[in-house]
Parts: C-alpha cells; sequence; structure tokens
C-alpha cells in the first residue's frame, strides 16, 4: 500500500483521456452523439458521399449479375485483377479493430479503451466489403453456397485440400467471430442507452438488444471472463486470417507468389494499413464531435507508432522478398521482380515504395506525430501504398509468369473501378450509420480510465 | 421469508462507499445480496466471491467439439463420403486439414462464449424487479447500488433498511416485485 499511490499519482506527460471528465459527463458526452437530434455536417457529407458510392455499387453488381465477370478487366493470364486485389485489401484493413480490441486486452493497453468500438466497427464493415468481391468474383455468384461443405444431390464437396476453401472458413469465422465480439462489448453500453433514451422507440430498441443488462456484478464478473476468452480466442484469430488469406498465394507456383514469408508478411502488413484507416477515421470524427477529450493526443501518437513498426516490418518484407528472389537461384523469381521493378508496372512498384516504406519514415518525428493533419494525409497515403501492394503482388506476378508467350497486361475497366470505390461507399454508409446509432466509443470502459473509478484505500483498513 | 419485496437498495454516488458498504453487509451476516455499478469493480467480486465461473470450462467444451466436427467433417468428406485423388496426395491429408479444424475451434468456442456468457447470467431478461426502483437508471451513469435481496435468512425489511442507512447510503428505497 505505501508505494501503490505514489506510482499513480507520477503526471502524465501525455493522458489518455483529458482530466476533468466524471462518469456523467463521459456518459453524456458519448451518448448525447447517439440521443441528440442534430447531426454534425461531416456526418451529412459522409453519410451522403456512402450513399451515393453505395448506389455506384448496387448498379455495378447488377450490371455484373446481367452481364458476367467480363465487364471488369479480367482476361488470362491476369483472371484475378481488382476483385481479389480488393478483398485483400478490405480484409486486411478490418485486423487493425480485432488488434486492438483483443491483443492490446490481453496487453492490457489502457489506451485502446476509447478507440476499441469504432475499430471493431470497423473491422465488421471492412470485412463485409471484403466478402463481396470472391463472391462478385465467382461467375455465377448466386451459386456461393458451394462453397460450404453440404449434403447436396450433386454427391460432391468442397477439396478441402484447396487455399481457396480454406479462406472460406477463415473469412466467415473471422466475420462471425468479430460481430460476436463487437455485440458483447455493446451490451453494457446499450443498457445505458437504453437508460437515457427519451423517445419510446429508442427505449425499446435498445432495451430489446440489452437483453435486461442491470450492471449487476454477478454479471459483471462473468462478462470479464467473457470477454478475456473472447480476446484470448480472437487473437490466434486475427493473426490467422491474413495468414490463411496469403496461402491463396503461397501455394500456388506462380513466381513472385510461392514464398513462405508470406504470412507474417500479410499479417504486417494488414495491421499497417489497418491502422492508417483507424486514423483516417478517428482524426475527422474527433473533431466533428468534440471528442478530442476522449481520443486524446496520445492515442493518434500511440496509432502512428504502430503504423510505424508495421510499416518498418513491411518494408523488411519487401528487401526481403528481392533478396529472396535473387538468393533462390530460380530464374523465374529473379525475373519476376526484375519486371516488377523494371517492366510494366515499374511505375506503380516504385510509387508503392515511396507510400509504404518512405513514407512512414516521417513518423519517427514526434512533431509529425503531434500533428493531426499530418497523420492523417500519411495515413492515406498509407491505405492508398498498401493497395497497390496488393494489386502489383496480383497482377504483375500472374501478367508475367513462365512463359513468356502467354504474357499479358491488366487493364481495368470503368466498372472495375466503379466496384471498387462502390465498396468504399457501402463502408463509409455502413460507417456513418453506426456512429449514428450506435455508441462510438465504450462508454463502460471509458469510466474505468477516470482517477474516480479506483476504489480508495481507506476502505481496507 | 415471504415477503411483497424483492429487497431494499441503498445508492451510493462513488465506488469506495459501495465497496466498504458492501463489505460492511457481508461482514453483517447477509449472503443475498448484489451490487449494481456503471462498470466492473474488481473489489466487489472479491467481496462477493464472483471469481470463479463456468464460463471457461463451457468455452473449452466448445473448442474442442468444434475441433473435432472440423477434423472429424474432412475426414468424413474426403476419405469416406467423397475420395478424390489430389496431385497423389494420401486420402487422410491431416497437414491439410489443419486450417478448418483450427477455425472451426475457434467459431465454436466463440459462440459457447458467448451464448454461454448470457445463459450464465440469465439474459436475456428484459423484466426485472431491480428496474422498478425510480433512480435506478442512473447505475448506468455515475451510481453505485447495493441491494440485498428479500430472499436472505437475515432479511428484514426494517432492520435491513435501517442498516443500509446506517452506512451512509444517498438513499435507501424498496424494491417493488
Amino acid at each position: 500500500m505505501a508505494d501503490e499511490p505514489q506510482v499513480i499519482e507520477k503526471p502524465e506527460s501525455h493522458e489518455i483521456i483529458a482530466r476533468g471528465y466524471t462518469f456523467a459527463t463521459v456518459t453524456d458526452q458519448i451518448s448525447a452523439v447517439v440521443l441528440s437530434k442534430r447531426t454534425p455536417l461531416l456526418w451529412i457529407a459522409g453519410v451522403g458521399v456512402g450513399f451515393a458510392l453505395l448506389n455506384l455499387l448496387l448498379l455495378s453488381a447488377t450490371l455484373l449479375f446481367a452481364k458476367g465477370v467480363g465487364i471488369w478487366g479480367i482476361r488470362t493470364p491476369v483472371m484475378w485483377g481488382f476483385a481479389i486485389t480488393n478483398f485483400v485489401w478490405w480484409i486486411g484493413i478490418g485486423h487493425a479493430g480485432t488488434l486492438i480490441s483483443a491483443i492490446l486486452l490481453l496487453l492490457n493497453q489502457k489506451w485502446r479503451n476509447s478507440i476499441n468500438r469504432f475499430a471493431e466497427a470497423m473491422t465488421l464493415f471492412a470485412v463485409a466489403c471484403a466478402g463481396l468481391f470472391p463472391i462478385l468474383h465467382m461467375g455465377r455468384p448466386w451459386l456461393a453456397y458451394w462453397l460450404f461443405p453440404y449434403p447436396n444431390s450433386m454427391m460432391v464437396e468442397p477439396n478441402f485440400r484447396s487455399p481457396l476453401v480454406w479462406d472460406v472458413f477463415a473469412v466467415s469465422t473471422y466475420a462471425t467471430v468479430s460481430a460476436l465480439f463487437w455485440f458483447v462489448g455493446l451490451i453494457p453500453d446499450l443498457g445505458t442507452l437504453r437508460d437515457r433514451a427519451k423517445s419510446t422507440f429508442a427505449k425499446f430498441t435498445y432495451g430489446m438488444l440489452a437483453m435486461g443488462w442491470r450492471n449487476s456484478s454477478r454479471h459483471w464478473s462473468i462478462y470479464e471472463t467473457a470477454t478475456l476468452l473472447l480476446a484470448g480466442i480472437s487473437t490466434p484469430l486475427v493473426l490467422s486470417v491474413h495468414t490463411v488469406v496469403s496461402f491463396d498465394f503461397t501455394i500456388a507456383i506462380v513466381p513472385g507468389w510461392h514464398s513462405t514469408f508470406f504470412p507474417p508478411y500479410f499479417v504486417a502488413g494488414a495491421i499497417y494499413s489497418g491502422f492508417a484507416m483507424v486514423l483516417a477515421l478517428a482524426i475527422p470524427l474527433r473533431s466533428a464531435y468534440g471528442l478530442q477529450g476522449l481520443i486524446t493526443d496520445r492515442h493518434l501518437d500511440n496509432s502512428a507508432k504502430v503504423m510505424l513498426a508495421t510499416g518498418m516490418i513491411v518494408a523488411y518484407a519487401y528487401i526481403m522478398e528481392v533478396f529472396m528472389a535473387w538468393y533462390s537461384g530460380s530464374v523465374y523469381e529473379q525475373q519476376a521482380f526484375w519486371n516488377r521493378m523494371t517492366g510494366p508496372y515499374a511505375a506503380q512498384y516504385w510509387f508503392l515504395v515511396t507510400c509504404n516504406i518512405v513514407s512512414p519514415n516521417f513518423l519517427w518525428f514526434k512533431k509529425f506525430r503531434n500533428s493531426p493533419v499530418l497523420l492523417f494525409i500519411s495515413s492515406i497515403i498509407v491505405l492508398i501504398g498498401m493497395w497497390l501492394e496488393r494489386y502489383m503482388i496480383i497482377v504483375s506476378s500472374l501478367a508475367q509468369d513462365y512463359v513468356p508467350s502467354s504474357w499479358s497486361l491488366f487493364h481495368a475497366t470503368r466498372w472495375d473501378w466503379a466496384t471498387y470505390w462502390g465498396t468504399i461507399g457501402f463502408f463509409l454508409f455502413l460507417f456513418f450509420l453506426f456512429v449514428r446509432v450506435l455508441p462510438m466509443i465504450s462508454i463502460f470502459e471509458v469510466r474505468t480510465l477516470l482517477p474516480q473509478a479506483k476504489v480508495g484505500e481507506e476502505v481496507k483498513g | 421469508m415471504k415477503t411483497g419485496v424483492y429487497g431494499v437498495m441503498a445508492e451510493f454516488d462513488n465506488p469506495s462507499a459501495l465497496v466498504s458498504a458492501a463489505r460492511a453487509a457481508t461482514e453483517q451476516g447477509y449472503k443475498k445480496l448484489d451490487t449494481y455499478t456503471p462498470f466492473p469493480i474488481e473489489e466487489l467480486h472479491d467481496i462477493l466471491h464472483l471469481h470463479r465461473n463456468k464460463l471457461p470450462l463451457i468455452v473449452l467444451c466448445g473448442g474442442l467439439l468444434g475441433g473435432l466436427t472440423g477434423y472429424l467433417m474432412q475426414y468424413f468428406v474426403t476419405v469416406i463420403y467423397f475420395p478424390i485423388n489430389i496431385g497423389g496426395r494420401p486420402l487422410h491429408s491431416w497437414p491439410s486439414y489443419i486450417i478448418i479444424t483450427f477455425e472451426l475451434t475457434i467459431l465454436f468456442a466463440c459462440i459457447s462464449a458467448v451464448l454461454g456468457m448470457l445463459a450464465l447470467c440469465g439474459l436475456p431478461m428484459p423484466y426485472h424487479p431491480v428496474f422498478n426502483v425510480p433512480r435506478f437508471h442512473a447505475a448506468s451513469r455515475d451510481r453505485f447500488f447495493l441491494c440485498i435481496e428479500s430472499t436472505d435468512p437475515q432479511f428484514d425489511l426494517e432492520k435491513t433498511s435501517g442498516f443500509l442507512e446506517s452506512l451512509e447510503a444517498k438513499e435507501v428505497s424498496e424494491v417493488a416485485r
């Protein structure tokens, strides 16, 4: 007892949440975003752009259903094109949410408490966007259920030795687990909204969703066990999902794909782009809703550091990729990388190196990390860079493989772009809806961060 | 004792006061009590002996079931129901079963964690007597409540209310059924 309080009273230069908050003000500020009738201009603009682009997605999907995948630029040999690029990009973005909610929980990183909710929502919506692409890419999307093993009159079953089937299980498990984890996290806050809502409809809806949560200590103890277990379960899951996605490539023998370091390389890249998306969402949101006291500069700084660390791992992977191609002694591998660097996709390659390896180095400087505007710009650059990375891996490897006579370049059509931008709209639309109807910051977890939440020492006497 | 009330509830405005009140109540010999707080408080778990529950066991069983389901499903399909020769590999090619076995372990464990939590908490339960206390909605904002239930052998409406009032509660109220 003698040395404990000294540690707590040590002044911190960067606090996780601003001073002066009480249980009541935290609750009121976060729930007001949902319960008030006023919406900031950014929300209306965001949901408007999202809805417009969502309609573009519906239009391009309808055309795709009517005419087939030929409306996209996929031609032999580049049959994966944009669809799988976008799939890998979106799945990767989702990873930051699970990392924040699961791994940082297990590591007892308290700062995660005010960003985990919307990061998990981001995961969910990113996975929804990702899941669309393999289905749309199938040619006959209405037969998507054939991917699952079920007793059928055709007497055929999926080939469980194929990484594409592994992917189905990995992604659907990931989507389910993320949704459940997110919902469990929401239950106490839904109870708060039920207790604070004024309109009968809101009271009823939040009440039904909260399932009668009454903040009982008996419930809290079980709830905490459940959260820890879910975090423990999600941790290997999040690391495995992008690993399995990378198996789609590594198990094939295409030069530029067939290598053993893809799993860690993909996972690092996923977290890299995910944290970029967290920053790209958090920075405008916190200023639109005046939440700088809860999502502080410390959060941005920490996220930027994670971005820097994973960006350096990605840079290392790029260097190793080239080194292994040279060291392997395989002319095909060497040719694949030589083509990437000097061939028809050289411009994209060097642009992605600039985005992913050069640009994160600015994050070494504290001044840069302390400027939300610069961080926002750098996160957008990283998102572009990571998209290009997947494009490069997929398109350049498929375009120029073993036999030069079968080489052919990929040219994206307007419907490739329309589908891609359409999913960005889908994502924005879902995200802004979420911000409007559910608390974007975990209220009860922020309460635990307040100094008042500490039970005083005198009661132990 | 059969009474018309669910219990007596006391309201506190800070976690330390609630923790000392809960400790006093257990020292007084009350067994059927519960506390309601806007966030989990570790000390209350100590006082109410809430550190152990069956959830880890449920999740373990769920995970094992999922793993078995994943492996046996693949074994059944690739060896018995729909055997196909892929690159001359043996039909029982276990290394390629690992991923799906793993994924289904995670999936089943997760679903059993969520359903197990709800079952152990007795949720969904849209109605509960504690909601009858007019100020109880503050339990999800900034107030801390202690409820001694009428099923407690020591429960006596007058005495228990008096006892709770002696604990410097902000307000003591009966909880209607």
